[in-house]
């Protein structure tokens, strides 16, 4: 069957899918592996931007279904990793010009030619997901710790279930600990506990995923950044090694570690 | 248990932290959300739980409140009918023990 199929997908939006899509191509391109990246925001093309891709477009998704262009045509190489592919959204058309059976086919093209096809989801839970859903072989649900994300993740694995897919495995992203230390923000246990999924990373909020984001630079290349570090984890459990969990506890000031060593923190 | 250090923070389990406001918030949301009861089918259970209960007591059909609560530690969801009543309808009989079959003694 060759290469695997991964949506990211949340159901909220700007919750960091496409952040995480572009990490993880990324980072897999790192480890070595033949990537190719879709964008499946069709109308809301971005992925390109945060990838630094944006000026080289000529072909997208849709011509490619609509078969003006064909899929190398339209698969956009990233200079600094040879292996790495983007298939921008089409900025122009509406998800509805892609159907879930067109994905089906372009990865099963994709699957002969890469270890890895990583599908960056719109937001919501019509057109465009069902498109980003229908060819997966693992899903990642993005979401942060917070009362509405949740909710929505927690619909699109019912969904997701539904469909007979899965199991999803749940990045938390936009972690602060210093509030999870204070109770004042969910946990990565209380998350998992809610939505019954497994956790395949823990993403701290970062300002520096910003920056990397605007300079079209992903955070998982700079090898100083914390946010980074969980992008690199995240890419190698996609892989299937065994990478053990990061304490997220560093930071939160001295009297927040005195108050941990002190068995206060939980 | 508040540890010293929870007390010192202000850490206490007195005070619900908004984290686990946010966590059991969720858990009764989303008892609604996966069940997914459409309105017409609660409207529908509701008044036949009220046509059964005013058969014996008599209630006020507006104040009658349906809730769906998340499981405390078992695994099991809990349906929660409120129905306030003001007096029974069905007077009390002398010979009631006789028919009932839930006051006889197991002998
Ligand atoms: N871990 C993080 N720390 C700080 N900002 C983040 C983080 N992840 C995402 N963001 C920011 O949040 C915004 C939304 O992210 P994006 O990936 O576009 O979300 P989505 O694709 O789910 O709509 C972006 O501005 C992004 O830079
Ligand atoms: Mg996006």
């Amino acid at each position: 069957m060759g290469g695997k199929v991964v949506t990211v997908t949340s159901g909220k939006g700007g919750v960091g899918k496409t952040t995480s899509t572009a990490n993880l191509g990324m980072g897999l391109a790192r480890l070595g592996k033949r990537v190719v990246m879709i964008d499946a925001d069709i109308g809301l093309r971005n992925l390109d931007i945060v990838m630094g891709l944006e000026n080289r477009i000529v072909y997208d998704l849709v011509d490619v279904v609509e078969g003006r262009a064909k899929v190398k045509q339209a698969m956009i190489k990233h200079k600094q990793f040879p292996d790495l592919y983007l298939i921008p959204a089409a900025q122009t058309r509406d998800k509805s010009a892609v159907s879930p059976a067109d994905m089906v086919q372009l990865c099963n093209e994709l699957r002969k030619e890469f270890d890895f096809i990583i599908i960056d989801s719109p937001a919501g839970i019509e057109r465009g997901f069902r498109n980003a859903l229908a060819p997966s072989d693992d899903i990642l649900i993005v979401t942060n710790p917070e009362v509405s994300a949740v909710r929505d993740a927690d619909r699109v694995i019912g969904l997701i279930e539904a469909e007979n897919k899965g199991p999803a495995r749940l990045i938390l992203n936009r972690v602060k600990m210093e509030l999870v230390r204070k109770g004042e923000m969910m946990s990565a246990d209380d998350v998992t506990d809610i939505l019954g999924i497994k956790l395949i990373g823990i993403v701290p909020d970062d300002e520096g995923v910003v920056s990397a984001s605007n300079s079209g630079s992903p955070v998982v290349l700079n090898e100083n950044s914390r946010s980074g570090q969980a992008y690199r984890d995240i890419a190698r459990r996609l892989t299937g090694e065994d990478v053990p969990f990061m304490a997220l506890d560093s930071g939160g000031g001295l009297l927040a570690k005195i108050g941990r060593l002190f068995g206060g923190g939980r | 248990m508040a540890s010293f250090w929870d007390r010192l923070f202000g850490r206490t389990s007195e005070r619900e932290s908004s984290a686990q406001a946010a966590k059991r918030r969720l858990q009764f949301v989303l008892v609604h959300d996966r069940i997914n009861l459409p309105p017409d089918i609660m409207a529908a259970m509701k008044q036949e739980i009220l046509d059964v209960i005013s058969k014996y007591v008599q209630v006020n059909e507006d104040s009658i409140d349906i809730a769906l609560h998340p499981s405390d530690g078992s695994s099991l969801n809990l349906l929660v009918a409120e129905v306030p009543f003001t007096k029974s309808i069905v007077a009390p009989k002398p010979d009631i023990d006789e028919d009932d079959d839930l006051e006889e003694p197991t002998a």
